[in-house]
């Protein structure tokens, strides 16, 4: 028992340094890579690269005032961001990222990583009521509604995964892929000839789920000012941001672990660490690649594109799958 | 930590028993603020954080019971669907800070602390007396098991179960429908 609570203590100790890394560089790969994209120069001054930049944005956020708005809700105010950046810290305790680098696996790991995801929607309704500012209601109102309505292709389209490989277990999930990328789930078999769709349909969901553009009505600048982070200033602004760049990180991870095979190398050649890491941060390279080429979508196309497309889509695979398990 | 033993004296904080009661003691902190704040709280969003915390709390208790499916439900389900949808409504239905209106009922007052307080000492009384027998478990929790057991053993429950939600659902799709005509 102690042995396991001081496991995960350490796990969420190197999730939060891990979290915060990630945050912090990522933010700098997606200003450059924003820029390459619209041709102009992005942060590049200092150091090389412009690789000091984050940590002098971190130390300028820490040092910020924190300003709340009269008329907030104060506590709600407060605790919004710790609850943005809590659960992502818990999902990661459960993901595996190689056959030993595992906090604490557990045989329910997918619906652990999706019951801490589900958080993620009240953190953004209670900053943006907490504000008391009509932008940043509106944007939580149009974001929850958006995380709500993509949960659901997701979970479907992430049982189409478990009823194949018949476990909920992250592991299982990926030692049933191992060896040679033709194993892996994104490539359709004998029981799952829609695969490809549901990885499709998975990373749509994962896009969405992430308030990412084309999908980020929640904080779309043109019409809310910034979204339900409007009033933030200082780390709770930085929270947020933390907060959204770990889910991207679970967001692929977990792409990676249920389609593409996760630590399992394509050519069967030194499976590891570094296979997962190399996997995920292609997955989120692509993230930043889509976020900067495609306009922002309307709400009524979002919400069209979820419940009128993603959905049936997703249950006709759930129930083809189910019936080609039953009968191979 | 051997359940059939007999705890005579309090056991050290650094222990491992002393580590799981204070953690059980956190969860049950918790749980209870969660619900107080949910019962009291004068703002309606309050009332769902609130809410919120004592899900939180009660999935808790359950992975403390050694129950991870359960509580990951519970996380799921009542945290991530039942307080959003609350939320949802409350944001959609009451845009004003709508203030504690309408007639106190007949519970209220003296008479409602006094039946409180009699429900509390039955509780306390009951907890106290009952002898609290160690069951064996009965498999591993894992969730083949409970699949399993539910669509065989428990398998009326289960459809029982789901006829409630479907009386929710017509209860619903009735009252949106009631709406409409106005």
């Amino acid at each position: 028992m102690s042995l396991t609570v001081l496991n995960v203590i350490v796990a969420v100790v190197i999730a939060i340094g891990f979290a915060a890394l990630n945050a912090a560089y990522l933010v700098w790969a997606e200003r450059r890579g924003a820029a390459r994209i619209q041709r102009r120069p992005g942060p590049n001054i200092n150091g090389p690269f412009g690789l000091l930049q984050p940590p002098l944005d971190g130390i300028k956020l820490m040092t910020k005032q924190i300003m709340i708005p009269g008329g907030a809700d104060k506590i709600l105010f407060m605790v919004a961001p710790v609850l943005a950046m809590a659960p992502a810290i818990m999902s990661f305790v459960t993901i595996p990222f190689s056959e030993n680098i595992v906090a604490h696996n557990m045989d329910i790991g997918v619906l652990m990583i999706f019951a801490f995801a589900s958080m993620g929607a009240l953190a953004v309704l209670f900053a943006g009521w907490g504000s008391r500012n009509k932008y940043a209601v509106m944007a939580s109102v149009r974001a929850v509604s958006q995380n709500i309505s993509y949960e659901i292709p997701m979970l479907i389209t992430a049982i189409t995964v478990v009823m194949i490989t018949g476990s909920m277990d992250l592991k299982t999930i990926t030692s049933a892929q191992a060896g040679g990328f033709w194993h892996w789930n994104i490539f359709p078999s004998l029981h799952s000839p829609l695969m490809p769709l549901s990885f499709i349909l998975f990373f749509i969901c994962s896009l969405a789920e992430t308030n990412r553009a084309p999908f980020d009505l929640g904080e779309a600048e043109s019409e809310l000012v910034a979204g339900f982070h409007t009033e933030y200033g200082s780390m709770g602004f930085g929270l947020f941001f933390m907060g959204e760049y770990a889910n991207i990180v679970i967001g692929a991870s977990l792409t990676t672990i249920l389609f593409l095979g996760g630590w399992d190398c394509p050519f069967g050649l030194f499976p590891g660490v570094w296979w997962f890491l190399l996997k995920i941060y292609l997955l989120i390279a692509t993230f930043i690649w889509i976020r900067w080429t495609f306009p922002r979508t309307t709400i009524y196309g979002l919400l069209n594109l979820s419940w009128k497309i993603l959905i049936p889509l997703s249950l006709f695979n759930l129930l083809l799958t189910a019936g080609l398990l039953k009968v191979f | 930590m051997n359940p059939s033993m007999a705890i005579t004296e309090a056991p050290g904080l650094f222990t491992a028993d002393g580590l799981t009661g204070l953690i059980f003691l956190i969860i049950m902190a918790a749980t209870l603020i969660g619900g107080i704040i949910a019962c009291c709280a004068e703002r309606l969003v309050r009332a769902v954080a609130g809410l919120m915390v004592c899900f939180v709390g009660v999935a808790a208790l359950y992975y403390f019971l050694n129950s991870p499916f359960v509580a990951m439900m519970q996380m799921l389900i009542y945290v991530g669907a039942v307080c959003i949808t609350i939320a949802f409504a409350i944001m959609l239905a009451a845009p004003e800070e709508s203030k504690k209106n309408g007639p106190a009922g007949p519970l209220s007052g003296p008479l409602g602390f006094i039946t409180a307080g009699i429900i509390t000492f039955g509780l306390i009384v009951m907890a106290l007396r009952t002898q609290f027998p160690i069951l064996p478990k009965v498999n591993k929790g894992t969730t083949k098991e409970i699949g399993i057991q539910l669509l065989t053993q428990y398998s009326m429950v289960f459809e029982l179960i789901s006829i409630v939600l479907l009386i929710a659902i017509i209860g619903a799709l009735v009252l949106a429908r009631a709406g409409r005509s106005k």
